[in-house]
């Protein structure tokens, strides 16, 4: 499988600030990697230099092996790119953004109304078609600026947050179509800072103030980072959290409603046993004590509590 | 038996023609934590400010700390503690002096919340920029001093109206440890969200959908409510079993998750079938195990449920 990106030691700095410090990664053609992190973290200014439309402060960044730096221009044909933030057209039906769109991207005039309808259907655009930008709801733009980003079938998209302030039924369908590009040979490359959608992709990197702190595929991270949770319950769950969060096998223990979990010591070699000792010296009778694969969450939190946080200043930037 | 710190019957709220809120009934008891869980658009933040007595609703009655929220409006809102999704927080001054700001403006006597205070600084872990000014904070920082301005008062309950939201990961895990001091010093959490992952946190969820509420419980007992069993099919072609399960009887729903599909599969659907469909459809490395249902399986087959109901009805009058 040839490398769609290529990205080596990439910098970018806003003045002082540094949004992307030293990154590295590759992306594979055909997989949907799923770039992460929480909001201001750098993954925005990422996708912005792999889009050419910034330019890197130090490193390198191929694209189909063309360098951003001299072939801006020709990768911008290659590639489909949707903003975080609307970018579409309010005064315009959703039908006049998309059309303007093929427009911009060179959709050849014969065969674009056939393209539109796939893609709409697919989507299923049709009902507000005739409606303008403006006055569409959050779901509705987000699968309009997805449309308008793949209508001229580039074999690598960027989708920024495709998903924010989507409803959960919207949000399957975003996946699907993401899988549909995917198996067709399209590379995705998709951000997120809802960590449960990482389990969509077939490779994932972190990132965590401007540094990449871990990648793999979604079972790598798991099997790698946060490995020794445990679910317990007992029927005294402030108690039990109160034991466990003072006891030094513990990292952290969190309340899932009833349950808690508690990611332990990765020294321990069988923390459902030591928890169980725990709270039996705290005099607390137990229902369960069971092993339990960590969330992308948890990786994620885990993590980030190890590299720690810069101490950071304004909340500046938009990522 | 703990009483209710929250009960509303009936409630419904409209904006012109839209109807943010129709006909919602919620129990909250006394020290629990309750997500009010749904999308974009389910009516969360209109009942909250219905429960807050923010907001008088078109029909229906709720009682909040003891009080009537149409009659008593004001003694509701002496007990609560409401954080909105846009929190005014004073840019200018200090971590302290919005606290105390806000605690004066609850009238909170003086001398009396220094204490909880510095409690509410050192569990949030902004005792060390007490003397920052609010715009020098990074968003979490922000977001938990609206928290503790939102406690300041010792409120019976409190409102947060996704608190999270756009909040880094490690933020929203201190943020929910705060939350879990509450319960035991018999404080009562109302949060709304629409992260179904974040839901699971919470002792109780009521999943909102088009301004109702859709099933009301703990997290699993929803999860156990649910009759649709799911399975994770791996396979290649991915999208020929895709198509190939859309099209047999039984299955509820198919969901895409990078190398794997997740099948909702009605209570009495045979695994067995399933695979001999699929590979029927000439897919090949097939592997199908029984998984457990999540959270967003429940909220989406609770949604689907509605519409097809809905559907039903509106057939039927026709």
């Amino acid at each position: 499988m040839g490398v769609a990106v290529q990205v080596d030691g990439l910098v970018r700095k806003f003045g002082d600030f540094i949004a992307v410090n030293e990154v590295s990664f590759e992306v594979r053609e055909g997989e949907i990697f799923g770039f992460l992190g929480p909001n201001g973290s750098g993954k925005s200014t990422t996708i912005r230099c792999l889009c050419g439309l910034l330019l890197p402060s130090a490193g390198t960044v191929a694209v189909h092996g063309l360098d951003v730096r001299r072939h801006a221009e020709e990768i911008r044909a290659q590639i489909g790119y949707m903003p975080q933030f609307f970018s579409l057209y309010s005064d315009l039906s959703a039908r006049q953004n998309i059309e303007f769109y093929a427009a911009m991207y060179g959709v050849p005039r014969a065969g674009l109304q056939q393209r539109m309808g796939e893609v709409c259907e697919r989507l299923e655009l049709g009902p507000i078609m005739e409606r303008p930008a403006g006055n569409l709801s959050t779901g509705w733009r987000q699968r309009l600026a997805l449309a308008t980003s793949i209508l001229h079938r580039p074999p690598l998209v960027f989708l920024d947050e495709p998903t924010s302030g989507v409803d959960p039924i919207t949000r399957r369908m975003f996946w699907e179509v993401i899988d549909d590009l995917a198996q067709d040979g399209t590379t995705v490359f998709v951000t997120t800072h809802v960590m449960d959608e990482a389990e969509h992709c077939t490779r994932l990197a972190m990132m965590h103030y401007g540094r990449l702190i871990a990648q793999g595929s979604p079972d790598e991270m798991r099997s790698r980072h946060a490995k020794n949770m445990v679910e317990v319950r007992t029927g005294k769950l402030w108690d039990t959290l109160a034991v466990l969060q003072a006891s030094d096998a513990v990292v952290e223990a969190v309340v899932f409603g009833d349950a808690i979990h508690a990611e332990c010591h990765a020294a321990l070699t069988n923390p459902a046993q030591t928890v169980r000792e725990v709270l039996r010296s705290a005099r607390i009778s137990v229902e369960s004590v069971a092993a339990i694969q960590p969330t992308m969450e948890d990786v994620f939190v885990s993590l980030a509590r190890r590299y720690g946080h810069p101490e950071h200043v304004a909340a500046g930037g938009d990522g | 038996m703990s009483s209710l710190a929250v009960q509303a019957r009936g409630l419904s709220v409209k904006f012109g023609d839209v109807t943010a809120v129709a006909g919602l009934d919620l129990d909250v008891k006394e020290g629990e934590i309750v997500g009010l869980v749904g999308p974009d658009g389910a009516g969360k933040t209109t009942t909250m400010r219905v429960l807050c007595g923010i907001l008088v609703p078109d029909a229906g009655e709720a009682v909040v700390a003891g009080h009537d929220v149409l009659r008593e409006p004001d003694r509701v809102k002496a007990r609560i503690g409401y954080l909105p999704q846009r929190f005014a927080l004073h840019p200018d001054l200090t971590v302290n002096e919005n606290i105390a700001y806000l605690a004066d403006l609850y009238s909170v006597p003086a001398g009396t919340w220094q204490q909880r205070r510095d409690e509410l600084l050192e569990i949030t872990d902004l005792a060390r920029f007490a003397n920052r000014q609010a715009v020098q904070l990074s968003g979490g920082m922000q977001q938990k001093l609206a928290l503790i301005c939102t406690l300041i008062h010792r409120p019976e309950v409190v409102f947060l109206d996704e608190p999270t939201t756009g909040v880094d990961p490690v933020s929203r895990r201190d943020f929910w440890h705060i939350l879990y001091d509450l319960p035991r010093q018999g404080v009562t959490v109302v949060v709304t969200t629409p992260y179904m992952d974040e839901a699971a946190h919470c002792s109780r969820i009521a999943f909102m959908h088009q301004g109702r509420v859709l099933a009301q419980d703990s997290p699993a007992a929803l999860r156990a409510a649910i009759t649709a069993r799911i399975l994770e099919v791996r396979c290649r072609p991915q999208r020929t079993a895709r198509e190939a399960l859309k099209r047999y009887p039984t299955i509820e729903g198919v969901e895409v998750f990078g190398d794997r599909l997740r099948v909702a599969v009605s209570a009495e659907a045979d695994p067995a079938a399933i695979r001999r469909v699929l590979e029927e459809a000439g897919v090949t490395g097939l592997d199908i195990r029984e998984s457990a249902a999540s959270l967003e399986d429940v909220f989406v087959a609770l949604a689907v449920g509605q519409q097809s109901q809905e559907d039903d009805s509106r057939a039927g009058e026709e």
